[in-house]
């Protein structure tokens, strides 16, 4: 029997799984040792809870625009990030002019017509750009090598960026404080942020919505079958050309909605703002598994959370100092470890691993 | 009727979208910052040249696109998209002269309205600039009716004054370091940009050179086959020795600047030649390669400088640490990502280098890595008594890991180990069918890539004296990448060619440097959608690459 239980399990096996088993102990020394000092008090940890909420909110719509593209042509759209960027950074010179105009304060329904036109500005620019994106750069190259796509996608994701930071300067442009936006709901000895609560509602609402059209109506169900198998829906009769672009114009509109909230909730935006959500993005529909849509989304709220209550969590208790630092190292962790493990991810999907 | 209507559609989506290009040339300064340097003093500046070859450009597309037979079809077809590329540039200046754009697009300021209109006021110049834009068009029309020895006479001498005229430093100093030769500069060069007469006679000797070449050069290449075999290897190998003898002095003419340039693009092949393995041999796409040139440098510092105060041992006895940790960390960030296909291996790697760096920068981390501030108070290399301590001095040092690391790569393409890549990067499955361990193939890849990186790193620490983990960042890892890349994946003349023009041009033009990541995304893009084997291509990838374009036109109606 051991000699069958070597040949099934190589070297590296194991010294994979040594390396899970560590990071696993340290996470759980860590947890007990934060709980036990009592450091933070159950306000901090709502705090953070619903901070991570929100933030794996932002990630699960960008996640799909990631797994919708993944799921329909088989590549990571790096350029995705630039998407996300590209909606309110756009909806930026929008909002500062109703604000300037006085437009925006002037009464709540107007603060929120200003933000439905924000909203609907972003979405509409990301799309298109998702869409010229499809067009110049990735349909030119279906049936190329697994190498070239990923690499035009890598340099128009720059070139995106540094025409942004060309065309509009390299500065922080900040989002106007929003009065309706402020503040803080308290519930007795609890208090919450409004802007938390927020984009955790208008995350959901956008999920809800996309969800149900990917399975409800006959677009979304097109788009399934050709994520599911190309050239069978093609037989079926389903327009692939055209089902890709609508797969990116949805990963468009969701990316865009996602900029706009992140915008609100950090106040500003950069032409370098994408990058990193779009990683940590990414990372959550691989975690949630890629090609999979409710997978995106649940991947993202998992990974929002992780991030916002590891630092506190376990890298505290382990007397790391200042642990704010490496919260995005942790995100990039957990994807390590994800494609190490569980390359399907949570939802199961097998587009990850490779085909035997 | 129909049919001359689409032949206007055509040309005015070309022109449009030729427009449309040089709109954002404008928008995002780079006509602007590039009108600084002349081409030709006084007449023509790298701004307008830039506008112009974006219009002929235009026009030269418009006029291969068309689908009406004649020569005046042609040319009318490249005049109205030549005008129609004019007119989004026209419509800035229109629109800019009553609308305050600066707010919005910070470039779009009266200097540029200027530029765009040549001085002349916004009404005249909105009508000169059309009329040029059509006007080149034209041009690029006539150019493109030209017979093929006339346009190969026109564009290698038009191309060559360009090209002289951006790099007149470089030419200027190269020049000057031949003492008596030192009056040819005062000919060719005024103070910014060649002047009218050495334009014309660089003009006038290329076209000869190109000419003589078109008519005799076929009859010169078949006298040096027909000479003894013995022969042409003894003016191959004089060849090779003036070249080795060029690169050994070129410091000591190209002065102090210019050798730290040399440095620069030297580090860069040296890491290029190892991503070269990685990706171009094995077909591995790893994005974090910065990792390993952290990892050697840090090494390097950890093990010699005086300021963290753990070893200090010299540069030559810290170098081998610092290529074993390469190899270490190569071998450690290779087994989780075994069985990864290739872009969740490009995303993981990347994560990989994100976490280094990470690391390095943490407070977390400082007593043993420096932190924020990093590492100082790193010696130089010695060798005898004498320090390496100049750019001058230092190059011979990477030349050398050049040459060890070229002719280390250059052997294994050939060996069983090459091969071995070769083989896994065209189909796992079947090379593992054959025999090929794809652990150890796969981890010998990113150990040998890894290790070439850190030799880098080492000699990088060294040079500059410090290391700051701000310096290793993402964008190493896509310059690398897009060297490798746009050189030609897989080639090691390649490497050398992508690091000249991607890390050597941005170099010596400072007003490039500013648009260094805009072009490199830009020509990313072009070049796997036009030449996807790179500049100096490698002769298996590029089989490989266009394998699909001869397969389409093979006849389908074998039944």
């Amino acid at each position: 029997m051991l000699q069958r239980l070597r040949e099934r399990i190589g070297l590296t096996d194991i010294v994979m799984w040594l390396i899970g088993a560590v990071i696993v102990v340290v996470i759980i020394v860590g947890s007990i040792a934060t709980l036990l000092s009592g450091k933070y008090t159950a306000l901090h940890w709502t705090d953070i809870f619903l901070s991570g909420m929100a933030q794996g909110g932002i990630y699960a719509l960008i996640a799909l625009g990631y797994t919708m593209v993944y799921g329909t042509m088989r590549m990571i759209n790096f350029a995705h990030g630039e998407i996300f960027m590209s909606g309110p950074y756009t909806a930026y010179f929008v909002i500062a002019a109703l604000d300037t105009s006085g437009f925006l304060e002037s009464h709540p329904i107007n603060t929120l017509i200003s933000l439905l036109i924000v909203f609907l500005v972003a979405m509409g620019v990301s799309s298109v750009i998702a869409v010229l994106l499809e067009r110049i750069a990735y349909r030119p190259l279906r049936a190329a090598p697994r190498l070239i796509p990923l690499i035009t996608a890598i340099g128009a994701s720059f070139f995106l960026q540094y025409l942004f930071k060309g065309l509009y300067g390299s500065g922080f442009q900040a989002y106007p404080d929003i009065a309706m936006l402020e503040g803080k709901f308290v519930f007795g000895a609890f208090q919450i942020s409004r802007i938390q609560v927020v984009v955790i509602v208008a995350a959901a609402l956008m999920m809800a919505a996309l969800y149900l059209f990917t399975q409800r109506t006959r677009v979304g169900k097109a788009i399934r079958a050709v994520s599911e198998d190309k050239d069978a829906a093609a037989l079926m009769g389903i327009d692939i050309d055209r089902m890709i672009v609508v797969t990116f114009v949805i990963g468009g509109i969701s990316a865009g909605a996602a900029g706009v909230l992140y915008a609100l909730m950090f106040k500003q935006v950069h032409f370098f703002m994408g990058f990193i959500p779009g990683l940590k993005a990414f990372t959550a529909a691989v975690l949630g598994g890629i090609g999979n849509i409710p997978g995106a989304m649940i991947g993202g709220l998992i990974l929002g959370l992780i991030e916002s209550l590891g630092p506190s969590l376990f890298l505290d208790g382990l007397g790391v100092a200042a642990p704010y630092q490496l919260k995005d190292a942790i995100a990039f962790i957990v994807l390590v470890l994800v494609l190490i493990f569980r390359p399907s991810g949570i939802m199961g999907e097998r587009l990850a691993v490779k085909k035997a | 009727m129909t049919q001359s209507r689409l032949v206007w559609q055509q040309a005015i989506k070309i022109g449009l979208i030729g427009g449309l290009a040089g709109l954002l040339l404008a928008l995002v300064g780079m006509v602007q910052v590039f009108s600084q340097r002349y081409i030709i003093s006084d007449v023509i500046s790298m701004g307008h040249t830039l506008l112009f070859l974006t219009m002929l450009f235009t026009g030269y597309l418009a006029a291969q696109r068309t689908t009406w037979p004649g020569r005046r079809a042609v040319l009318l077809n490249s005049l109205v998209a030549g005008l129609t590329g004019g007119i989004p540039l026209a419509l800035l200046v229109i629109v800019g002269s009553v609308v305050n754009l600066r707010l919005i697009l910070i470039h779009a300021s009266p200097e540029l309205y200027e530029l765009l209109t040549f001085g002349q006021g916004t009404l005249v110049g909105v009508l000169l600039l059309l009329a040029v834009s059509a006007f080149c068009g034209v041009l690029a029309g006539l150019f493109y009716l030209l017979p093929d020895l006339a346009r190969r006479v026109l564009l290698a001498p038009l191309a060559s004054v360009v090209v002289i005229g951006v790099l007149q430093d470089l030419v200027r100093t190269a020049i000057a370091a031949w003492g008596p030769l030192a009056v040819i500069n005062e000919w060719l060069f005024a103070a910014n940009g060649l002047t009218l007469q050495g334009a014309a006679t660089i003009f006038i000797l290329i076209a000869v050179v190109v000419y003589v070449r078109a008519k005799r050069g076929s009859e010169a290449q078949a006298k040096f086959h027909s000479l003894r075999p013995s022969t042409q290897r003894g003016l191959r190998m004089t060849g090779l020795f003036l070249l080795a003898v060029v690169l050994l002095i070129l410091p000591q003419i190209l002065g102090l600047f210019l050798s730290e340039v040399l440095t620069i693009v030297g580090l860069y092949i040296l890491a290029g030649l190892g991503l070269n393995i990685v990706v171009g041999y094995a077909g591995l796409l790893d994005l974090g390669y910065v990792a390993f040139y952290a990892i050697g440098a840090y090494t390097l510092a950890i093990l010699t400088s005086p300021e963290l105060g753990f070893f200090s041992l010299s540069f030559w006895e810290a170098l081998p640490f610092a290529i074993i940790m390469g190899v270490l960390s190569g071998v450690i960030l290779g087994i989780p990502v075994l069985k990864m296909r290739g872009d969740y291996l490009a995303i993981v790697t990347l994560g990989f280098g994100e976490i280094i760096r990470l690391l390095v920068l943490s407070d977390a981390l400082e007593p043993w890595l420096g932190g924020a501030q990093g590492i100082g108070l790193i010696p130089k290399p010695f060798i005898g008594g004498f320090e390496l301590a100049g750019p001058q001095q230092i190059y011979y040092l990477i030349l050398a890991g050049c040459l060890v690391v070229g002719f280390i790569a250059w052997r294994l393409r050939d060996s069983r180990l090459g091969r071995a890549w070769m083989a896994m990067r065209e189909d796992e499955d079947v090379s593992e069918a054959m025999g090929i361990n794809l652990v150890s193939t796969k981890l010998l890849a990113f150990a040998t890539g890894a290790a070439f990186s850190a030799l880098a790193g080492a000699i990088f620490a060294s040079k500059l004296g410090s290391v700051y983990p701000h310096s290793f960042n993402l964008m190493y890892s896509i310059n690398v990448l897009c060297l490798v890349i746009v050189g030609g994946i897989g080639s090691i003349p390649g490497v050398i060619v992508g690091s000249i023009a991607l890390v050597g041009l941005p170099e010596l033009l400072r007003e490039f440097a500013e648009y260094r990541m805009l072009v490199y995304g830009a020509a990313l893009v072009a070049m796997m959608l036009l030449r996807p084997e790179g500049l100096w291509p490698e002769a298996i990838h590029q089989r490989e690459l266009h394998a699909e374009e001869t397969e389409s036109t093979a006849p389908a109606e074998v039944l």
